[in-house]
């Protein structure tokens, strides 16, 4: 099988039916169909510039330029994570919370993965780490929102009983307890979901990807369930990580609960 | 036998003071809304960050774990908060004679949380403080929503528990006769300062 190639033309066709989908939006007075053509425009113009990034860093495989992205890609999703917060940590915790449990969680495993179990050499080569990173990086940072997310309004909703057993004399780990476990349940439950219908509900992107690029299918599944795996893993780890620091900042050191230490919505 | 002594506190917006109440010694404390009352119970207890230090039976708060300062410390919040949903889960022990003093049935241990009404809720909370013994009571309007009965029992139970357990209290209270009864001292918050009540 070889790849069939795309050009300009079939791309344009893609683009002029989503021209038409504004025109309905437009049409039935929904209202979106400035922020979906500018949508549009953006996947476009993001996805050429990394494939041409990426084409210049495979014909290079030099170890600093690529580690220079992989940074990149990780404050981008740092962000992400805090921009879906409603109510953010002050000041550098915002960013820093998502940003280390990340880089704790998806970048130690994205390395475990292509040493022990791909055994890349270099581990650096981009062709292989850069999507990785890409996949654990985009799928861990949405449970990592949600859990942090849940975190911090709960905290918020349930102040009155949080203080209500620091006044009796429990510890802030055990006055936080309940609600960051279901702040945790409540990050891994996307990942529960994707990887029960797995293959049944939806086909997953990787996967897609490589059966249109002439892969074997069960090279393919194969692919598909590491990377599933490694993702759930991901997930779970960075979000223990970003629900402990983000518990525990919501404390002093005189176990104060401290809500000033959050953005108002 | 402990008391409590503040040394150079200051509540948030208020202005430093000295104060010592000694073992079973109850001191009122009025003020209009918004004076800084609860607040100053609230930074007692740790809850706030504040200047100036606090001792109960000579033990500075700052030499001892937070946790261990509210075990002694105990404040009895205007409104009670209530984190599970059964009564009896919310108590280390079983106080029958507490409830029964406090005019509750002892069935109310196996009540919904949700099914209390308020005035039982505000016994429950203080049943609830007092099951862990507390050497200090920092009170915020604890009869604020209990009929005359009530508010006699209660009166009662807290003057009783500070003699039994040598146990200071510092009580805040909208009702002058309640503070003649009740108090040995009574302050009041004027402006920024806390000084001894007008009339008293």
């Amino acid at each position: 099988m070889t790849l069939i190639q795309l050009s300009a033309l079939d791309l344009s066709i893609a683009a002029l039916l989503v021209l038409g989908l504004a025109g309905l939006s437009w049409r039935l007075k929904l209202g979106v169909e400035r922020q979906l053509l500018i949508a549009a425009l953006r996947s476009i113009v993001q996805l050429l510039l990394l494939g041409l990034i990426l084409k210049t860093l495979f014909s290079q495989n030099a170890p600093l330029p690529i580690i220079a992205l992989t940074l990149f890609m990780l404050g981008v999703a740092g962000y992400e994570v805090m921009a879906r917060q409603k109510r953010r940590f002050k000041g550098v915790w915002g960013i820093g919370i998502g940003t280390l449990s990340m880089f704790i969680s998806s970048f130690s495993i994205t390395l475990l993965a292509l040493h022990l179990v791909i055994q890349v050499d270099p581990w650096y080569t981009p062709q292989y780490l850069i999507p990785l990173l890409g996949m654990l990086l985009g799928n861990t940072m949405s449970g990592m929102a949600i859990a942090l997310d849940n975190l911090t309004k709960s905290a918020w909703q349930e102040r009155g009983a949080i203080e209500a057993q620091l006044i009796l004399g429990e510890s802030w780990s055990k006055a936080i307890g309940e609600i960051r476990r279901e702040a945790l349940r409540s990050g891994l439950i996307p990942i529960i979901n994707a990887m029960a219908a797995a293959g049944i509900v939806s086909l997953p992107g990787m996967m897609t990807g490589q059966i249109l690029a002439g892969s074997p299918p069960m090279e393919a599944a194969k692919y598909q369930i590491m990377i599933l795996l490694l993702i759930a893993v991901g997930t779970g780890l960075g979000a223990i990580v970003a629900v402990w620091i983000g518990s525990r900042r919501l404390f002093d050191e005189r176990q104060r609960l401290r809500l000033d230490r959050l953005t108002k919505p | 036998m402990s008391g409590l002594e503040l040394k150079q506190f200051e509540g948030p917006g208020l202005a430093p003071i000295d104060l010592s109440i000694e073992p079973g010694e109850c001191v009122t404390l009025t003020g209009l809304s918004g004076s800084g009352k609860t607040r100053l119970l609230r930074a007692i207890a740790d809850l706030d960050p504040h200047q100036g230090d606090a001792l109960v039976a000579g033990h500075s708060m700052f030499a001892m774990p937070a946790t261990d300062w509210r075990r002694q410390v105990g404040l009895l919040p205007a409104e009670s908060h209530w984190w599970r949903d059964q009564v009896s889960e919310h108590f280390i022990t079983t106080p029958i004679q507490l409830l029964a003093e406090l005019g509750l049935d002892a069935d109310c241990l196996g009540w919904q949380v949700s099914r209390i009404s308020s005035g039982e809720r505000q016994r429950l909370a203080l049943a609830r403080l007092l099951d862990r013994k507390p050497a200090v009571l920092l009170l915020d309007e604890p009869t604020a929503n209990l009929d005359p009965d009530n508010t006699a029992h209660v009166e009662q139970l807290i003057l009783r528990y500070a003699k039994e357990h040598g146990a200071a209290i510092l009580w805040v209270s909208h009702d002058p006769l309640q503070r003649k009864r009740i108090s040995q001292h009574r302050l009041q918050i004027v402006g920024n300062r806390i000084a001894a009540e007008a009339n008293a």
